[in-house]
């Protein structure tokens, strides 16, 4: 599926969640949006921007956490499938856009791209439930019931990769708020006042 | 052969992280600190979160603190030299503070350190500019709180390096 319009059929669903994406294909995503001020990007370290979600997850109960991972991501961590699994999140929805390559470094291959059953990992992990779909009409028709369940739900889906072969240095790159704003908006957003 | 005067006490730490407001240690447990997460677990104000592999501490803090709570990472040496990326991108780019509990591994006082671990822990930490405190027993403990002063000072991750060359928390 394409990863544009899984993203529109997530946003008829997605109420107040927090959003968080990674990977090329996340970047749909912001064209998809209508609550920016509830999109957190929190990448900045390799594979670790689950982790960072999880702590959202533990640390907003009250909130619905959405994270659309990457499985070249996912691979450089996976370990936190166990970790996400040990604290049982009942608020945190773990969707992985499987494009099976680094779409951002020429579309090499990750590590046994065809054949990792992403969704039967994350439920012998301990996750509440996994699910995979490989088509949008599936995803579209499932994803409002699976967005009901108590977390921590896992979401795999199979997205066609969009490779980037231009040198990082040449590519278009489009404005974004900073960590500190994304950080600011969202304490605002949520009503968070520190010190 | 001459002994510490005294000894770092489970006891004292949680008592710096009761005092500094702690809400949740993430953790992956070692030799130096095993009595430590039997006692953080029976506490009632602290949510102790396992993790699997260290540098997912850094970022699971960075997402507690944005929701503002006031995590630890209670980690070893070796583990925190695995998590540079993580140190970097999830700790000091997050201008957030927080406070690294580090096991020194190899730790002695005289210094001749055969374990590598050790030699290369200040290193490592000078390499990032990251300040650190080194704990030694119970008369050390308020260079905890200095750390937390530190953190939230300046919004930047601070080390209490825990250097307990005897006996660890092994008992």
């Amino acid at each position: 599926m394409n990863a544009a319009d899984a993203f529109r059929a997530f946003q008829k669903h997605r109420e107040k969640a927090i959003v968080i994406v990674s990977g090329t294909s996340g970047r749909h995503w912001r064209g998809v949006s209508t609550n920016e001020k509830r999109d957190a990007a929190l990448g900045g370290a390799m594979g670790h921007t689950t982790s960072a979600c999880l702590g959202l997850a533990l640390g907003l109960p009250g909130e619905k956490v959405c994270l659309f991972d990457s499985e070249g991501a996912l691979q450089m961590n996976l370990g936190i499938l166990t970790t996400i699994a040990g604290k049982q999140p009942k608020n945190f929805f773990h969707f992985l856009m499987d494009n099976e390559c680094y779409a951002t470094t020429g579309g090499q291959p990750v590590p046994n791209a065809q054949n990792v059953d992403y969704a039967g990992l994350a439920k012998s992990a301990g996750y509440a439930a996994a699910y995979h779909f490989d088509n949008l009409e599936d995803f579209s028709t499932n994803v409002g019931q699976i967005l009901k369940q108590q977390g921590p739900v896992f979401i795999s889906m199979k997205v066609k990769p969009e490779v980037e072969n231009e040198p990082i240095g040449r590519r278009q790159r489009v404005a974004a708020r900073s960590r500190a704003e994304v950080i600011h908006d969202l304490r605002q957003e949520i009503g968070i006042k520190v010190g | 052969m001459v002994q510490q005067a005294a000894l770092l006490s489970p006891e004292a730490l949680v008592a710096e992280f009761k005092k500094n407001g702690v809400t949740h240690i993430i953790t992956i447990p070692d030799s130096e600190t095993n009595y430590l997460y039997e006692l953080m677990r029976v506490q009632p104000w602290l949510d102790v979160i396992p993790a699997s592999r260290e540098g997912e501490t850094m970022a699971i803090a960075m997402g507690l603190s944005i929701a503002g709570k006031t995590p630890v990472c209670l980690i070893q040496n070796t583990g925190m030299m695995e998590s540079g990326d993580s140190i970097r991108g999830m700790g000091l780019d997050s201008g957030l503070p927080l406070v690294l509990v580090v096991g020194y591994r190899g730790w002695t006082r005289h210094g001749i350190t055969p374990d590598s671990a050790a030699r290369y822990t200040e290193p490592f930490l000078q390499a990032f500019g990251l300040k650190y405190y080194l704990v030694e027993h119970d008369g050390d403990a308020d260079r905890i709180s200095l750390a937390f002063q530190d953190a939230r000072a300046t919004n930047r991750p601070v080390v209490v390096l825990v250097g307990d060359e005897y006996h660890g928390f092994n008992r």
